[in-house]
């Protein structure tokens, strides 16, 4: 038994490198399906991260003008904090709001000019407000729109309630991501599939070319195991090395890609790379190891059958 | 120890038919040559014997086991008791003459120092010890065939089959295979053998029989080539 083990590890690792050659082609091959789907597993993951982002976003802000009295922003605040269906009602006072907007434009030099010259804050404070349900925001902002319309014309407290303005561009928005993460789904199942079926037409070329060795092996009487395993060993590590080529591929690109999908998406990338890395190695060397080891099996069993 | 009970081939178009209710034995350290045209069915016997093709009808024995019935996962175990011989030699190109034997005692779960042992034995016995290192593409068609039945012989199989061995050989080298095959049989190995070389089969002075469009029409103890 350990004999017959020793055999077959050792004839799978000269196999490998006696066929050099196939043996390239074949890991070459299994890098770029691996590859295409480390590539999807990246983008799906951008696309399920930006869509979280934006259902997270939406809510309702009411700006209030830049005069307006704390104590009115404060009686609105606990009025609205009364009605059921809001979840919780975040202020933003003018400082802040000047804060988070220096920061956000801190790269963009005509903005931060024009701020300056400006010289006043020209930001009003808000509130914004979450609702319990995305459904319950119509009721909050026809409350809200009421409000406004009760107020004294001389001494303006709301701005603007951007609710409408959004909801818009929200519904569209996830449309949009729900649309292109159905078809990167449908691209993504297509991929994987033909990559199965490239590795899997690769490998039976590989072993087309020792099928006079598989029929010699099967007339001096070794049992089908034996013959199988030195091919399941040789699927193995063409798996396990286009694995870790895929990865190896992918990770200059994700650490050119960081930055950018930092900036577009708020979501780093390569960090994901980098603290997910154990389960991207997994899913990619596993993928590898399964694929070669399986297209190996089943194209063997073309040539052992009687 | 070997016997066909009626046995028929028929392919799936209802009409060819490569075997047609064949009976025969076969006894132990017998030397049996099966001789015919082209197409009467030699081939497709020999397979039936090593399970490579089944029956439309009828039954094969080897011994007591009914040698289509065996699954098919114990089909290596009862390969292993038939050497088998043909008449394109079926060695490993990228193996040298030790290689390609020690490769069938390997396969077979031999342990490293039996290889060791009984490889040269095999190979002395069909007189190659000094291309013991050869790859196949440096040896003459005979010396290839000498090769494929060291490998044969070198699991002590129970019965030879040999399939046309002298096919692509030359006079010279087809009397030297025969000589090795007469030996082996000398020696309590079982042999089989098809052929349709007429000075074969007149020199041997064996069983012989002979086979016309999948039926047996001769079967003489000490037969001659006739057809």
């Amino acid at each position: 038994m350990i004999t017959a083990l020793k055999r077959i590890v050792r004839a799978g690792f000269v196999g490998f490198w006696r066929n050099a050659f196939v043996s390239i082609a074949a890991i070459f091959v299994m890098t770029v399906a691996l590859f295409v789907i480390g590539a999807t597993m990246m983008i799906d993951t951008l696309l399920g991260v930006s869509l979280e982002n934006i259902q997270d976003k939406v809510d309702i802000n009411v700006y209030f003008v830049p005069n307006a009295e704390q104590m009115d922003i404060d009686s609105l605040q606990r009025s609205l904090e009364a009605l059921p269906d809001v979840e919780s009602v975040t202020f933003t006072s003018r400082e802040q709001a000047l804060a988070e907007f220096t920061e956000r434009h801190k790269n963009d030099e005509v903005i931060m000019q024009g701020l300056e010259e400006l010289g006043d804050n020209p930001l009003g404070a808000s509130l914004s407000i979450r609702a319990k349900e995305t459904s319950q925001y119509e009721g909050i902002a026809t409350f809200l729109e009421d409000q406004k319309a009760a107020e004294d014309p001389s001494k303006p407290l709301i701005d603007e309630v951007n609710f409408v303005k959004n909801k818009e561009a929200i519904n569209k928005l996830t449309a949009i991501i729900q649309a292109v993460e159905k078809s990167t789904f449908i691209a993504m199942v297509i991929l994987v599939l033909a990559s199965v079926l490239i590795t899997f037409n690769t490998i039976r070329l590989a072993i087309y070319t020792t099928r006079e060795e598989i029929s010699v092996m099967r007339l001096v009487g070794a049992s089908n195991m034996y013959i199988r395993g030195p091919f399941m060993l040789q699927g193995i590590m063409y798996g396990l090395i286009a694995g870790v080529l895929a990865l190896l591929i992918l990770y200059p690109i994700v650490l050119y890609l960081g930055p950018a999908t930092e900036q577009f998406f708020q979501f780093n990338l390569f960090n994901y790379f980098v603290t997910d890395f154990g389960y991207i190695f997994a899913v990619l060397v596993g993928t590898g190891i399964v694929l070669g080891m399986v297209s190996s099996a089943f194209a063997v069993a073309r040539y052992l059958r009687v | 120890m070997i016997y066909f009970d009626n046995v028929s081939k028929r392919y799936s178009d209802g009409r060819s038919v490569a075997l047609d209710g064949v009976s025969f034995q076969v006894a132990p350290k017998e030397f049996v040559s099966i001789v015919g045209h082209s197409g009467a069915g030699k081939t497709t016997l020999l397979r039936m014997l090593i399970a490579e093709d089944r029956p439309t009808e009828g039954q094969v024995f080897f011994e007591s086991i009914d040698v289509h019935k065996i699954p098919r996962s114990k089909l290596p175990k009862y390969r292993r008791k038939i050497g088998t011989v043909f008449q394109d030699f079926k060695l490993l190109p990228h193996k040298t003459a030790y290689e390609n034997i020690a490769f069938a005692m390997e396969a077979n779960g031999r342990s490293d120092d039996e290889i060791a042992e009984n490889v040269p034995q095999a190979l002395a016995l069909v007189d190659l010890e000094d291309k013991v290192w050869n790859f196949p593409g440096e040896l003459s068609g005979g010396e290839k065939q000498r090769v494929a039945i060291a490998r044969a012989i070198v699991n002590q199989p129970d019965i030879i089959i040999a399939d046309e061995p002298t096919g692509n050989l030359d006079p010279i080298a087809t009397y030297e295979v025969v000589q090795i095959l007469k030996k082996i049989n000398d020696l309590g190995t079982t042999v089989i053998m098809t052929t349709h070389n007429k000075g074969v089969i007149d020199e041997l002075g064996r069983r012989v029989i002979t086979m016309d469009e999948g039926r047996i029409v001769r079967d003489d103890n000490e037969g001659k080539y006739v057809l």
